[in-house]
């Protein structure tokens, strides 16, 4: 490819981020990846990185030993090389610059990635998330509530999708003068239908308000929210942005509805900060999670100003009002903020979340983020930078919404199907480009970039591994008893996502991972009564009748299931897609040379703590080399004792 | 004295007790000597069977005639309990208050409970000093069982029994004892079977302002080498307070005198500082602002997560200079009672495969704790709800099992127990039927005649029936060093005894079955 000057730099040497220790191996830079093979033949660990995962390249200053390269991922991961020859590492770097900002969609790997499907494989995987019959699923349409066609060319809207649903009461000058009362066009619309108490949740933008106009159909459109549902008396408008912020776009002719004007609206304040408020925080909190020897006290304060988990407490916080105003009071609920694809997206599909169990399966939350972010136009392309970035654009928002899940699903081990492994690589493919989903900001421009036919869908791989993404204390019962979530809003409840932001800083991960244990042991047992039940039709074919088994097998052969290929937590248990399988060679690299001797010699190994692992020896100034011993290191951010 | 000149009202009916996350209980009140009991008088219904020595304090409250007390516990539970009648009410709460504050040990309920069930295997007998020597020596011979302390007049805080390197004879014992703090002079923590590297413990050296030395302490702690081999003494205190030690008489070991040991300072807090720290995370849990910031800061303020961190990370560095530098390591704070017992017995969890398994944990705790005179009846006094002045209360117990609580979420399959395990250990050691960790020092306990008096705890808790409930599920036993992570990432806070969350029923399972 012309962009790539230096295919391949050898004696490379690749620091690892918190401790002392560095490995050497070769650089090879690829139209799509670049990946460092180590040397060293015994473990040769691999690191495959997708260019679009690189956020930034930085050259730091020559230092004596060569010159370094600071590689930041979107998806938190950091790569520090150091390359011997000055020239080589500039040709890497601006080989990089230029791979990591495509100029045009088609140069993104979604399309040039082909996973080996047919056609007609690659349309069944489009067609696994159906909206309409997810509608449906809701209970919609029915007698309140009709599709409307007034979409269908994008002529109200460019950034709805064609498919809307309003109350049967709004006809379609009510629902044209409502548009054109609402910033870029989003008028209220239909998102989650909560049947038991016909309660509605709608979303749209923010009105054109300014300090006094009105819009007799914009009004009309809310009663007609109102009157849909005969529970209440009453819907809630929540403007998730901060007073002050909603204030300030009245100056701009927008703003918030007035109560005057709205009859029957209650109205609420929910103070979820923008866009640039979050991307700023989420810059902090990574700034000091990659301190080195970072110390508690620093940890926590750094957690505190970062504003971090108060803005995720604070999404968190307005779902919690959504789900209450629908659930206790029957009411029906409009979300908005500006342009109502932000805020309004978390909101809406956190609330959806806690309204609904369907949602909390694998394939119900990839309905819902079809529905709440794609559909409905987050512009995933601005807010993941994936082409021509206007770095003003960017931000965390659908990470945030990932990270609300978590903290559910923390609070209610139970509830959900799915394990953090599948919000974090859902997170690792808005990034990627490699599949069509997330590419673009509207459905409109999906349209037009024809990906249903050039590109392949995440949630078609993501459903064929399934396995590795189960949740296995999930209770499906748990569903029924609580079918809607009611977590708490205590500080304390509101956790750091060290797998999330540490994915790939394996050192800070437990050794041992429960959640890979009880998949193993829940995979050897399906295993093993496939064996039973083989071999009890083998007894039947040689005409000996069965009688149910008795623990009549010794324990102690049942006690020792195949070993799990890692230890470390959420290692997904199969291997992944191509990409992926060779990054988990990376990360389990130690585990796999393991490997025989524990299948011959009964012993069971523990990451990190096998004796020829990880560099522990390597201490500055032994006893024996030298005399005195200024510093004494260990690895893994254990202890840094200097004396 | 007589427990019923103390109750006033031995018993209220119509009285409604809450707790967090339970449905509220109606019924009557009752209390003895040793109790508060809470009886609905119903099948099914859940007895409330709360240990006046549990209670840290309490607060009254009045509606008109509707009377509330708040009970709080040492074990951080805190519950409610509306009754019915302003009189009966102050009887109650000044009954609780002058029950739960009696001074002496022999009133304590451990005195009065006589078990329900049989006892097979005696708790008293099961860790002796004489079996985990008989180990030690199947291992080397290096080391010998001194008697120097049968009387306790060497060093009160120590066990009769002491391993100490065999070339040591008792005479030098005694002379390295005046040296040390307390009279706690070096003797033997662990042996590494792996390497034949030792970590022993001890008290500060008392070099005080003109350097003091002692030939006999040099001598016992340099037997431990082998030739041409170093070791290193970790003092658990910073560099500044050794020094201010020195003031009062203390210090550490002078590099010229100890050629052959590198000493390495570390920052664990003394055991004061570590109790305000509980009292300000309790707080903050109770904070009922649902504010973010206010809730990271008072956390950090409190400093609880620093302290997990900084003992585990000093655990840590004697367990790498251990097994990877292949040296030995002397561990001594000041009095070498707490910071170096934490140090200590950490270390040997991360070492020790044995020490993972439930009864070896249990010897572990007998060996490092009790007959190393962790002093727990001053320490577990009060706890963090107390109005009482603060004599020498301090968690330094808790956060050992913090630590341990932590080491064992990072390597879930290597430990025979589990979470539970921990928790009932916190629980008994602030308030129990059982006399393990009465008193101050094996001396102490003698004295008491606690083993014939009392029963022990390893008798209830070793019961096959009361086992299960601390076993954990996922434990594949590993023969292996086990590292974790000290980074702020990697540690987490310990909810459970925080009452942060719903107790798993074991809990209250094991309060009613006791009694």
């Amino acid at each position: 490819m012309e962009h790539i000057r230096t295919p391949k730099v050898e004696q490379v040497k690749l620091l690892d981020r918190f401790s002392n220790k560095s490995v050497t191996g070769t650089l090879h830079l690829t139209a799509t990846h670049l990946i460092f093979v180590e040397s060293n033949s015994t473990s040769a660990q691999e690191i495959w990185i997708l260019h679009h995962h690189i956020a930034s390249v930085e050259k730091l200053s020559l230092t004596t030993s060569g010159c370094p390269l600071l590689i930041q991922c979107r998806n938190f991961r950091l790569v520090h090389f150091v390359i011997p020859r000055e020239r080589d590492c500039h040709d890497i770097y601006s080989s990089l610059l230029r791979l990591l900002r495509p100029v045009s969609y088609d140069e993104l790997y979604a399309f040039s990635y082909n996973p080996k499907q047919n056609d007609q494989q690659r349309e069944e995987g489009w067609q696994l998330i159906d909206l309409a019959a997810e509608f449906e699923r809701m209970g919609v349409p029915c007698d309140q509530w009709q599709l409307t066609d007034v979409n269908r060319e994008y002529k109200v809207c460019e950034t709805y999708p064609r498919d809307l649903y309003v109350p049967i009461t709004a006809s379609k000058p009510i629902i044209i003068g409502s548009s054109k009362f609402r910033s870029k066009g989003r008028f209220p619309v239909l998102t989650y239908f909560y049947q038991e108490k016909k309660a509605a949740v709608c979303r749209c933008s923010q009105p054109l308000s300014g300090f006094s106009a009105r819009c007799l159909e914009d009004e009309h459109m809310l009663q007609a929210i109102s009157k849909a549902n005969h529970n209440s008396r009453y819907i809630y408008v929540m403007d998730t942005r901060p007073k002050l912020n909603a204030l300030a776009n009245r100056a701009a002719g927008k703003g918030y509805e007035n109560e005057d004007n709205y009859p029957n609206i209650r109205f609420q304040f929910v103070g979820i900060e923008n866009i640039h408020v979050m991307r700023g925080s989420l810059q902090k909190l990574l700034e000091v999670m990659g301190t080195r020897s970072l110390s508690m006290t620093d940890y926590l304060v750094g957690l505190e100003n970062s504003g971090w988990l108060r803005h995720i407490k604070a999404i968190m916080d307005a779902a919690i009002f959504l789900a209450k105003a629908v659930t206790d009071e029957g009411a029906s609920v409009l979300v908005h903020c500006s342009d109502g694809w932000d805020r309004t997206a978390q909101v809406c599909a956190l609330g959806s979340l806690l309204l609904d169990p369907y949602y909390r399966t694998i394939k119900g939350f990839m309905v819902l983020i079809e529905k709440d972010w794609i559909s409905f136009g987050h512009k995933f392309a601005d807010r993941c930078d994936q082409l021509d970035p206007d770095p003003k654009e960017v931000s965390p928002i659908f990470t945030q919404f990932l990270e609300c899940v978590w903290q559910l699903t923390e609070q209610f081990p139970q509830a959900f199907e799915f394990s953090e492994w599948f919000l974090i690589q859902i997170h690792e493919h808005v990034h990627s480009c490699q599949f069509g989903n997330f590419l673009g900001n509207s459905q409109r421009q999906r349209e037009d970039l024809q990906l249903k036919e050039r590109t392949y869908s995440l949630w078609a791989h993501l459903l064929s591994e399934k396995q590795n993404y189960l949740n296995p204390v999930y209770s499906p019962s748990f569903a029924e008893s609580h079918p809607v979530l009611e977590p708490s809003t205590q500080a304390y409840h509101f956790k750091f996502w060290r797998n999330m932001y540490h994915q790939y800083d394996r050192s800070m991960h437990p050794r041992q991972s429960i959640l890979k244990h009880v998949l193993t042991l829940k995979e050897s047992n399906r295993e093993l009564e496939g064996t039973v039940q083989a071999l009890k039709t083998k007894l039947q074919t040689f005409g000996v009748s069965t009688s149910p088994l008795k623990p009549q097998t010794p324990p102690r052969e049942r006690s020792h299931p195949p070993r799990p290929q890692s230890l470390i937590l959420g290692a997904p248990l199969l291997s992944r897609k191509e990409v992926q399988q060779e990054e988990d060679e990376e990360v389990f690299g130690e585990e796999a040379r393991e490997d025989a001797p524990a299948s011959t010699g009964r012993e069971r190994t523990v990451e990190g703590s096998s004796a020829t692992e990880n560099g522990y020896g390597e201490l500055k100034g032994s006893f024996d080399s030298k005399n005195e011993p200024a510093v004494v290191t260990l690895e893994f951010g254990v202890a840094r004792m200097t004396c | 004295m007589e427990f019923a000149e103390l109750i006033k009202t031995p018993r209220v009916d119509g009285v409604v007790l809450h707790r967090p996350f339970m449905p509220t209980v109606e019924g009557t009140l009752c209390l003895t000597g040793h109790h508060l009991i809470l009886s609905s008088r119903q099948d099914n219904t859940e007895e409330l069977w709360l240990l006046h020595a549990n209670i840290d304090s309490i607060e009254k409250r009045f509606v008109g005639s509707l009377g509330t007390i708040i009970v709080k516990c040492k074990d951080l539970r805190v519950i409610q309990l509306d009754i019915p009648g302003m009189e009966e009410c102050l009887n109650i709460a000044s009954s609780i208050e002058a029950l739960s504050t009696l001074d002496s040990v022999s009133l304590m309920y451990p005195f009065f409970y006589r078990p329900l069930f049989e006892v097979i295997e005696d708790g008293w007998q099961l860790f002796v000093p004489e079996e985990a020597f008989k180990d030690l020596e199947s291992m080397t011979d290096e080391w010998r069982l001194s008697e120097v302390n049968k009387d306790f007049s060497v060093c009160p805080s120590y066990p009769s029994l002491l391993t100490v390197p065999k070339d040591i004879d008792d005479e030098s014992l005694c002379k390295a004892a005046s040296f040390r703090h307390g009279g706690r002079f070096p003797v033997l923590s662990y042996y590494h079977k792996k390497n034949g590297m030792v970590m022993m413990r001890a008290a500060q050296p008392l070099t005080g302002t003109n350097g003091r030395r002692c030939k006999e302490d040099e001598k016992l702690i340099n037997a431990t080498l082998c030739a041409g081999k170093r070791g290193y003494i970790i003092d658990t205190r910073t560099i500044a307070v050794a020094q201010q030690a020195k003031a009062r008489g203390g210090g550490f070991e002078q590099e010229a005198n100890y050629a052959q040991w590198r000493r390495i300072h570390k920052a664990i807090e003394r055991s004061n500082v570590l109790q305000e720290g509980l009292i300000k995370l309790v707080e903050a849990c109770n904070d009922q602002s649902h504010s973010m910031d206010r809730w990271l800061s008072k956390l950090e303020a409190s400093n609880w997560q620093s302290n997990v961190k900084e003992i585990l990370t000093t655990a840590c560095l004697a367990a790498q200079c251990i097994d990877r530098e292949g040296a030995s390591v002397l561990v001594h704070g000041t009095e070498g009672t707490d910071s170096t017992l934490q140090v200590t017995s950490l270390a040997q969890i991360i070492l020790d495969p044995a020490c993972r398994t439930i009864r070896g944990f249990e010897a572990l705790i007998e060996r490092e704790w009790l007959q190393a005179g962790h002093p727990f009846q001053q320490r577990c006094a009060q706890s963090a709800y107390s109005n009482g002045k603060p004599r020498s209360e301090a968690p330094v117990f808790l956060l050992f099992l913090d630590c341990v609580w932590q080491i064992l979420r990072q390597f879930p399959c290597s430990f025979q127990f589990n979470e539970n395990f921990l928790i009932m250990l916190f629980e008994h050691a602030y308030a129990s039927q059982f006399g393990t960790f009465l008193g101050n020092s094996v001396a102490e306990r003698l004295k008491l005649l606690l083993s014939q008096k009392t029963v022990s705890l390893w008798s209830w808790v070793n019961r096959p029936q009361e086992l299960e409930r601390f076993l954990n599920p996922l434990y594949e036993p590993n023969n292996l060093v086990i590292w974790p992570s000290v980074a702020p990432q990697s540690l987490l806070l310990w909810e459970v005894p925080l009452q942060m969350h719903e107790m798993p029923k074991e809990h209250m399972d094991c309060e009613i079955s006791m009694c």
